[in-house]
């Protein structure tokens, strides 16, 4: 995989009067963009049969950027949407770009549901721990002591975990990466595309307006730097357990990769015999 | 021509309650995407649906919530689908933002609100006529939806392949607003003959993929709905619910851009409003005081005004069909010869508001409200007609 001709390769899939984007300077969301259009490409998938659903916040503004079909639905809902599509046109590609607010706050039921029913979409979230659209309040992923906003003094509140989340609940593919980690991010988005039910993928992404300046962590290449020092690798961490050792840093990298037959399929092969 | 479910069916006469009948209508006009939660007293039209959705390969879903309901609705519209959710008072408050989601983005969806009394979980069994209001105002913003509100089991049935049809037309939610009572209620249903059932399917757009545009091309039907281009039929169409140009581009700013958008979805249905907005009238010709109702209080309506025709009172009735939009005009004119008008409604006065904008001063309106569960008595409407003479 070459990175050079990257920009020339994803091109094609934008919307160039759409452009430039409502992303700030050094926001990380352009990079999810640009993976998961790298992802595509590399998969050769048919972008006339793709539809890109959202909701609300900066991340959910990626489908607007992408010339393909794409429902920018509202605030939390992105998932529900996504499950009319996938259901009323299984032939549809589905690809869920969703906020950590819009996925594990205000829409954590309808991630929930999906999950558990195993629709087949694939959905990338974009945590960069803080409502960025909004100006910068508290988010569910917010960590303790981080300050945004609506925490001048500190979060009290216990963040929530939206891959282990999606684990529990069962998805069959389920993976953490940052935005630092730009080729195991097409990797897995890659896998996320290729398989058949819920897929998640969860992406830090640094948010130098907001979370950055709110908790002094400098500039973008300074959050990625700490996206790559607060973090440690699944396989890492698991030799760590075994050892008896214990850390505080960020488990990222493929958490769950199974099969299992989702919604579509199964509905339509039970209910084959009555029609 | 044929038609998959009437087929299917395989009868033609048919004793069921309303719920039914709004599933058995949508089934006929081609809906086959349901997504709903159970919620007494609308209950039983998801239950139908469950039962006959997958035998015409079709989707039911029960979704986690109405707001979930009405967003899988949505999405599945969206793909070129015809689909419909079914919910009552608190599931309808719930799905007020995805009603204006639908107006504002044009996605055709068809909403049953079976409605009980309220307000918050009030009287899940009992009939009410609580939410006319809420109907036409419940999201926020400037906005045109279109509501039905039919008076029998049978009339469900038809006025369920109507709203599809309207909401087909003009792109915009439909929404069906019947009542506990009709809801739950047996009646005798005849489906109508296959040669007299109109169902508007959805046309994909038919314009050049480097001509469309989502919402400024394809004029067809009328002449401010734009062409429909599904999901996946390559159009590659961006739907948002923010203020969006005719590309469909958000443009949140300009005040230009949302005038001519914001009145455009309203005018687009309005401009048709003689078209749309069905009614029935008796005894009107020289009818000093008129009963205008709608829904299930018209049955009790129209014996009251028949039983006061006997007694010789020069009383005559309008029933509402199409309670949303409102035809100023033609109810004005329909009017204005009484010098009492008499507004019977399951709620403490709602659609009486319509009425006193447009009735000369000099009429006196009275409004005749009854809540709690039970419909009015032809008796107790009698009762106001008479009362009106003095």
């Amino acid at each position: 995989m070459s990175f050079i001709s990257n920009s020339l390769i994803i091109e094609k899939y934008l919307r160039k009067d759409m452009l430039p984007t409502i992303f700030c300077t050094g926001c990380g969301i352009g990079s999810v963009m640009n993976f998961t259009l790298r992802a595509i490409h590399d998969l050769n998938i048919d972008i006339n049969k793709t539809v890109f659903v959202s909701g609300i916040g900066c991340s959910s503004r990626i489908p607007g950027y992408i010339y393909s079909d794409g429902l920018h639905s509202l605030h939390g809902r992105a998932i529900a949407y996504a499950t009319g599509v996938k259901l009323a046109n299984p032939e549809l590609k589905v690809v869920v770009f969703t906020g950590d607010g819009d996925c594990g706050a205000i829409g954590g039921n309808h991630f929930l549901h999906a999950i558990r029913r195993n629709i087949d979409l694939t959905v990338i979230s974009i945590n960069n721990f803080i409502y960025g659209m909004t100006g910068g309040q508290v988010a569910p992923t917010t960590p303790l002591k981080s300050k945004t906003t609506t925490t001048p003094y500190g979060n009290i509140e216990y963040p929530i975990d939206l891959s282990m989340m999606a684990k529990v609940i069962g998805a069959p593919y389920v993976a953490r990466w940052t935005t630092a980690h730009p080729i195991q991010c097409i990797s897995s988005i890659k896998k996320a595309l290729q398989k058949k039910g819920f897929s998640f993928v969860e992406i830090l992404s640094p948010c130098p307006t907001s979370y950055g300046r709110l908790n002094k962590m400098g500039t973008t290449l300074d959050m990625t730097k700490h996206f790559k020092e607060s973090t440690i690798n699944i396989k890492l961490y698991e030799k760590m357990l075994a050892e008896g050792k214990t850390t505080d840093k960020m488990v990222i990298g493929e958490f769950v990769d199974i099969e299992k037959e989702d919604f579509n399929t199964k509905y339509k092969k039970f209910y084959s015999d009555l029609k | 021509m044929t038609n998959e479910f009437i087929k299917l069916l395989g009868k033609k006469n048919l004793f069921i309650q309303g719920d039914e009948a709004a599933v058995y209508g949508a089934l006929i006009a081609n809906c086959r995407f349901f997504a709903g939660y159970p919620i007494t007293p609308a209950t039983e039209v998801a239950e139908g649906m469950a039962i006959w959705m997958p035998k015409l390969g079709g989707v039911y879903i029960q979704m986690e919530d109405e707001i979930a309901s009405i967003a899988a609705v949505i999405g599945a519209s969206c793909t070129g689908v015809k689909s419909m959710t079914a919910t009552s008072g608190p599931g309808f408050s719930l799905m007020q933002e995805c009603i204006g989601y639908a107006c504002m983005a044009e996605i055709p969806c068809v909403i049953v609100n079976v409605q009980r009394g309220g307000p918050s979980t009030g009287q899940p069994t009992e009939a009410a006529q609580g939410d006319v209001m809420q109907a036409m105002w419940g999201t926020h913003g400037d906005h045109q939806i279109i509501a039905l509100a039919p008076k029998s089991v049978q009339e469900t049935l038809d006025l369920t392949i109507e709203a599809f049809n309207l909401s087909e037309d003009y792109r915009v939610p439909v929404i069906l607003l019947m009542d506990a009572e009709i809801g739950h209620m047996r009646e005798k249903v005849v489906l109508p003959e296959i040669t007299d059932i109109k169902v508007e399917d959805r046309v994909p757009a038919t314009i050049g993929i480097d001509k469309y545009r989502p919402y400024g091309t394809g004029f067809t039907r009328s002449s401010k709905v734009p062409e429909f281009a599904p999901f996946g039929s390559g159009y590659k169409t961006y739907v948002t619910g923010l203020t969006h140009d005719k590309r469909g581009f958000p443009v949140t700013t300009s005040a230009e851009v949302h005038e001519e958008l914001v009145r455009r979805l309203i005018e687009k249905v309005s401009d048709d409003i003689d078209i749309i907005w069905y009614y029935e009238d008796s005894f009107l010709e020289d009818a000093e005081v008129i009963v205008v109702s709608y829904g299930t209080t018209s049955r009790p309506a129209a014996s009251a005004v028949k039983m006061a025709r006997k007694n010789g009172i020069k009383v005559g009735h309008v029933r509402l069909i199409t309670i949303w939009p409102f035809n100023y005009e033609k109810m004005k004119d329909l009017l204005k010869n009484a010098h009492t008008i008499i507004v019977p409604e399951m709620n403490l006065g709602q659609m009486i508001h319509p009425i006193r904008e447009i009735v000369n001063r000099d009429a006196k309106i009275i409004s005749a409200p009854k809540i709690g569960g039970a419909i009015h008595t032809p008796y107790e409407i009698l009762k106001i007609i008479e009362g009106s003479k003095n």
